[in-house]
């Protein structure tokens, strides 16, 4: 039995099985909150602390499913691309909402942090909360934070961006296809990204692009923000 | 071979995107790198969207799929959270909104001012 669970193969079919019941019951439900990706994380994660299954066991399969995210984030090339005509036209308020959104998301860690009062330590990981995991990592290393925090703290962001973008998106009109692209992909990455592909493909298109330019700017301007207000 | 061929040159170009940061030590991640040099490849119509409409479609669809192994493994940082996990909650939650709905706003705001 327990050789069966150290192949790739379970943590694989867990995954897979996990993900189909997350969509059914988000289709059955369409509530947004039960988005297919949260309900799988959390139906495995209990799966495994009930039979005493260790994460180490899970990854056999779960690391051959992340190799996926690298070229998933190359191919999104492929529906920017597809949107050129649209990012001719508005490249200017593009870069513009990025780099204030970017802004924002530092300032903001900070302030709260601080309102919080959260270790210094803690505050500098959750400063690259908003961007794609390799480089968020890479800027918590530079500023001087933990970064398996600043990981735990970008997948909750995703996560948390992929369950609440349409529905916040609704509630305050954001109703602009480019905007809701960028604001998902600015605030959440690649995870939110993948909500924002479910969208349509011109919000999906944007999501993507932010993911690499966010990066970006926060890299130049985060360093900077924090030594003016630490 | 179709589906496997177009999935061969994105694992590629994914590859080549690392090289570059590593020789050039940039500081995005090779896959973003991937994406700007596959993005060029379309533009310079040396590649054909048309040649990657399979692989496209497959990659996009199970996006979210993709990132089900990344939530789980949060467990592993279960002891470190625990001591912040309500601080590191709440200002993930808050400044999600945030950026989210400031980005938008200016986006939508800017779009609307200079395309009258």
């Amino acid at each position: 039995m327990i050789e069966l669970l150290q192949t790739p193969l379970f943590g694989i079919v867990i995954s897979i099985l996990a993900y189909e019941i997350g969509l059914f019951i988000y289709k059955k439900t369409k509530f947004p909150l039960f988005n297919p990706l949260l309900i799988a994380i959390i139906l495995i994660i209990g799966f495994l602390l009930i039979f005493r299954i260790d994460l180490q066991t899970y990854n056999f399969g779960g690391e051959f499913i992340s190799l996926f995210l690298s070229p998933a984030t190359v191919i999104l090339a492929v529906p920017l691309y597809n949107k050129l005509e649209i990012l001719k036209k508005s490249y200017k308020e593009i870069l513009i909402g990025i780099t204030i959104g970017s802004t924002v998301s530092v300032i903001s860690v900070l302030t709260l942090s601080k309102l919080f009062k959260v270790e210094k330590s803690i505050l500098l990981s959750l400063v690259p909360k908003s961007i794609t995991t390799p480089v968020g990592v890479e800027l918590s290393k530079q500023l001087g934070g933990i970064p398996s925090i600043t990981v735990a703290a970008i997948v909750i962001t995703g996560i948390l961006g992929a369950v609440l973008a349409p529905v916040l998106c609704k509630i305050f009109k954001i109703e602009d296809k480019l905007a809701i692209g960028i604001a998902i992909g600015t605030s959440s990455h690649a995870a939110g990204t993948t909500k924002a592909m479910e969208m349509g493909e011109t919000e999906g298109a944007m999501s993507g692009l932010a993911i690499g330019v966010s990066a970006l700017v926060t890299v130049l301007i985060a360093p900077i923000i924090v030594r003016i207000l630490l | 071979m179709k589906l496997l061929r177009q999935f061969g040159f994105i694992l590629g170009l994914t590859l080549f995107g690392e090289l570059i940061k590593k020789v050039f030590k940039l500081p995005l991640p090779g896959s973003v790198i991937g994406m700007i040099v596959l993005f060029l490849l379309l533009y310079l119509k040396v590649v054909k969207v048309e040649n990657l409409k399979e692989i496209s479609s497959f990659l996009l669809d199970h996006l979210s799929f993709f990132f089900v192994p990344a939530g789980v493994g949060l467990m592993a940082y279960m002891g470190i959270l625990r001591d912040n996990w309500f601080e590191i909650g709440i200002i993930s939650l808050i400044t999600t909104v945030i950026v989210l709905l400031i980005t938008g706003y200016s986006i939508q705001l800017l779009r609307k001012r200079w395309n009258k």
